[in-house]
């Protein structure tokens, strides 16, 4: 399957980013073959709605399921409206996108069933 | 003429200032007082007008049509405030993101898209004991739109003005800003022709006051200053005002009964009437720079 996790940098070894809509980049894993690509967050210069534009470009991208820190109430309902699977890891332990696909794989990650924060004013 | 008086943070005595200024212009103008504190209007707790009308304000909202949609996504991609979003063959809808602009409306290829009124906010308006035309907007409790208010609140219009016994008088309009330095503050801004600025001579007094500086800067307008609670602090704010050539008009000195007479609900020129004359002075101040 696809998994995005949201990331600070370039590469499947850089840090975890625990922020969902203003994360640095998407790193998209295929979890079957291990091949991975990244795509710069768009939603990281919006003044508005960060949460939902990631999601969307996640959806986008093709992603089944992600992992991030958070998820904001639109971001989630913009995430489960595409069937995006979701899923929660701590931005407190300095793990890389790697160690996280690790993760994902051995069943570790919590999954969000409800958005974790009520999210940020809109403007 | 259009006065706005801003002051970047709440709590410096702006709403002392504007109040009291349109207690004195009512002697000679007729005056609109425009509460653009959509967040927490306060005016009306020292100007006690009756309030006789309200209205509500909406913003228009698109709800789509899920027959006729056919998830093509430009409704998505056109909206810069990113609350409508196409996911697969749903179409998501965030009214509390949603600017009302029309812009999804007008591109979607299916005619999908209808318009709903959501409500965000109330005007009120009514008149005060001294003729006073009063009104402020509300926003309402979760909203976080206030501009589209402010937008309708500069629109009004008293219907009937006070009967003047004397000879027509010259409109004036006084807008009391919310604090802050960000969109509402812009829109409160734009149209006017002067900014009275409310500020307090500390570090975060001339931190605020430089921010609300810059906007006016932006759009040009003459501008001046009222120092409240002068003498608590330092002279920076005269320094900053010189090097701005920005007048500093009237200065209010922190006095125990001031205080304690606008606790009670009372504005600075009943609670303490030598500054009738100040306040006077000032507006006449203001009007010279205004017709500069
Ligand atoms: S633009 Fe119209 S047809 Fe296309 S996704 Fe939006 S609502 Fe549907
Ligand atoms: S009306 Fe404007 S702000 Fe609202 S959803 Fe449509 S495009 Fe976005």
């Amino acid at each position: 399957m696809k998994l995005a996790i949201s990331i600070t940098g370039q590469t499947l070894d850089s840090p975890f980013d625990a922020r969902f809509g203003r994360a640095a980049s998407f790193c998209l894993v295929d979890t079957d073959t291990g091949s991975w690509t990244v795509h710069a967050n768009p939603a990281l210069s919006a003044s508005g709605g960060a949460g939902v534009q990631a999601a969307q470009f996640i959806a986008q991208l093709g992603a089944q399921a992600i992992v991030s820190g958070a998820y904001g109430p639109k971001a989630y309902t913009t995430l489960a409206a595409a069937n995006i699977q979701r899923f929660l890891a701590s931005g407190h332990d300095g793990r890389t996108a790697a160690d996280i696909l690790t993760a994902f794989k051995s069943g570790h990650l919590a999954t969000a069933d409800d958005a974790t924060h009520g999210g940020h004013h809109g403007g | 003429m259009r006065i706005v008086v801003a002051s970047g943070k709440g709590g410096t005595g702006k709403t002392t200032v504007s109040t009291s200024l349109a207690q004195v212009a009512a002697e000679a103008y007729s005056v609109r007082f425009l509460d653009c504190d959509v967040e927490a209007p306060n005016a009306a707790l020292f100007l006690h007008p009756a309030l006789a009308t309200q209205r509500e304000v909406g913003i228009l909202v698109p709800r789509v049509d899920t027959q006729a949609c056919t998830h093509c996504g430009k409704c998505a991609e056109v909206c810069q405030f990113h609350a409508i979003a196409v996911v697969g063959q749903t179409v998501l809808v965030f009214d509390d993101l949603c600017h009302g602009c029309g812009s999804c409306t007008l591109i979607c290829p299916e005619q999908a898209i209808s318009e709903q009124l959501s409500v965000i906010g109330v005007i009120d308006t009514g008149l005060t004991p001294e003729g006073i035309a009063f009104a402020q907007g509300v926003m309402n409790v979760g909203q976080a739109m206030g501009v589209p208010i402010l937008r309708e609140l500069k629109k009004w219009t008293p219907e009937a003005m006070p009967a003047t016994c004397d000879a027509p008088r010259q409109p004036l309009e006084i807008r009391d800003a919310p604090p802050g330095a960000s969109c509402p503050v812009v829109e409160t801004m734009r149209g006017a022709e002067f900014v009275l600025f409310v500020t307090e001579p500390t570090p975060f007094g001339l931190h605020d006051l430089k921010q609300v500086a810059a906007i006016a800067r932006e759009f040009d307008l003459p501008a001046g200053v009222v120092i409240n609670r002068d003498g608590i602090g330092d002279d920076a704010i005269d320094t900053y005002c010189a090097v701005q050539n920005l007048p500093i008009l009237l200065r209010i000195p922190l006095e125990r009964r001031i205080a304690e007479a606008l606790a009670s609900g009372q504005t600075l020129v009943d609670a303490a009437p030598e500054y009738r004359t100040l306040f006077k002075d000032l507006l006449e101040r203001i009007v010279a720079r205004m017709n500069a």
